[in-house]
């Protein structure tokens, strides 16, 4: 059963604003190590609610292209330790077009959610 | 962990007092304790020492005895006497690095550590990139820098403490054990190592004391420029090249992206103040391969941080969080790789 809103972005975003509006200005005269934790937390949740917006399809997305890639079905895990493996031993490697369209689609995905502004 | 700061603060004072006391040969009042960094193992202290009416503005390094065996960092960080050994060689050396006067004894009871002379300046990027005081000392650190490295790779090895030594290959299985040990298959890291393991330089004609650790956030620099290289722990011979490519690696511009050299300058200009102070011609492919590994090697190094919290070593929310930051290098190694594939 889908559970009333705020979604969990959408609560994730608040807890976010309020800790670093309020409350980190509050610690930065108090006490400025704690200050430095809190904009750490908040800075997390920011990335929590991207995950919980943008996680799911990204997933999901990078299932498939594993999939087409290794040419079998499996858990996102399971897919990905295979093609480590591969990459490990040289079976496949930087002049595969393929392999490297879907690292940069997954790095893509993985960038906007873990720090969008990183360039 | 700060629950009992006074407490500890006030041992520590104690026992600093007795051990400043035995090397100035003079009764020392400890002031202005405090603690500068660290968790609970490895930790920096700040403090003076008043002998005769006279201060010494004066730094303690130590491992709490509780935790100095317990493997706070990485299996390959020097502990504190070997440190000392090697601060005392590259002040020797000519190196600006702090001036280390003493050890502690087991009688302390403060751990292993050491004390070194307090040096000015401040050691955050953040300041040291954008703050006003620091204007002239941003278009001289990338020199500076060159020049110091060239003083460190100068370093006797006589005068040294026997150091593990590292070449290009070492360093490659190393960072594979570090991937196998962690919970999740890393495809990009992968790729990188391979890509790297292709095109491995030759180990170094002479292996030369490599800082291990040269980047933005471990040296102090004040209006100046750069006053003391600090954070050598990972002191290692080796190839002297891997400093100058960890230098570049793009986590440590703090977002002067355009600015490769620690976020101060090019490389170029890296590379000839380093020649012009006597270190050997920079090779620009060697230069890059390093750069790549240490790509790599701060990507691995964000999942070990974000472990040591998992596994339960230690609970700590920065540290977790550390591993949502190794993706920042799977872009950069992307983005490497295409440029010299």
């Amino acid at each position: 059963m889908a559970q009333d809103r705020p979604t969990a972005s959408e609560l994730l975003a608040a807890i976010a604003d309020l800790l670093r509006e309020e409350v980190t200005p509050v610690l930065d005269k108090a006490d400025p190590r704690l200050a430095f934790q809190m904009r750490v937390a908040a800075n997390s949740l920011a990335i929590l609610e991207r995950e919980a917006r943008l996680g799911p399809a990204a997933d999901a997305r990078e299932r498939g292209r594993l999939v087409m890639l290794l040419g079998h079905d499996g858990s996102l895990d399971d897919l990905n330790r295979e093609l480590a493996r591969q990459l490990r031993s040289g079976e496949r490697d930087e002049r595969d077009a393929a392999l490297m369209t879907h690292l940069e689609a997954t790095i893509a995905d993985k960038i906007a959610i873990a720090n969008p502004k990183w360039r | 962990m700060a629950v009992h700061a006074g407490s500890e603060a006030d041992q520590v004072a104690a026992a600093l007092a007795g051990a400043a006391g035995r090397h100035f040969a003079r009764p020392a009042a400890i002031e202005r304790l405090k603690r500068e960094s660290g968790g609970a193992s490895r930790q920096t202290w700040s403090f003076d020492a008043l002998v005769d009416g006279k201060r010494h503005g004066l730094i303690l390094r130590r491992d709490p005895p509780t935790t100095a065996k317990a493997g706070a960092g990485s299996s390959t960080a020097l502990d504190r006497a070997t440190e000392f050994r090697v601060l005392a060689a590259a002040h020797k050396g000519g190196v600006r690095a702090p001036l280390v006067l003493f050890e502690l004894t087991p009688q302390d009871g403060l751990g292993e550590g050491f004390v070194m002379q307090r040096v000015d300046g401040t050691a955050i990027a953040r300041k040291l990139l954008r703050d006003p005081p620091y204007e002239t000392a941003r278009t001289m650190i990338a020199g500076q820098l060159g020049e110091i490295l060239a003083r460190i790779h100068a370093v006797d090895l006589g005068d040294l403490p026997p150091l593990v030594h590292r070449e290009a290959a070492d360093h490659i299985a190393g960072m594979r054990r570090a991937l196998d040990a962690l919970s999740q298959p890393q495809p990009v890291f992968e790729l990188a190592l391979s890509w790297l393991d292709r095109r491995r330089p030759p180990p170094s004609a002479k292996p030369l004391l490599v800082h291990g650790d040269y980047r933005t956030g471990n040296y102090l620099a004040d209006e100046g420029g750069v006053t003391a290289i600090l954070d050598w722990e990972g002191a290692h011979l080796g190839d002297p090249v891997e400093d100058l490519g960890w230098l570049c690696v793009k986590s440590w511009r703090f977002g002067a992206v355009d600015k490769p050299a620690g976020g101060f300058g090019s490389r170029e200009e890296l590379w000839r103040a380093y020649e012009r102070a006597g270190g050997a011609t920079v090779d620009p492919a060697r230069a890059h391969w390093w750069e790549v590994f240490g790509t790599v090697r701060w990507g691995i190094i964000c999942h070990q941080q974000a472990w040591r919290h998992l596994s339960g070593a230690v609970k700590s929310m920065e540290l977790a969080s550390i591993g949502r930051r190794a993706v920042e290098t799977e872009v950069d190694l992307l983005q490497l790789l295409k440029e010299k594939a």
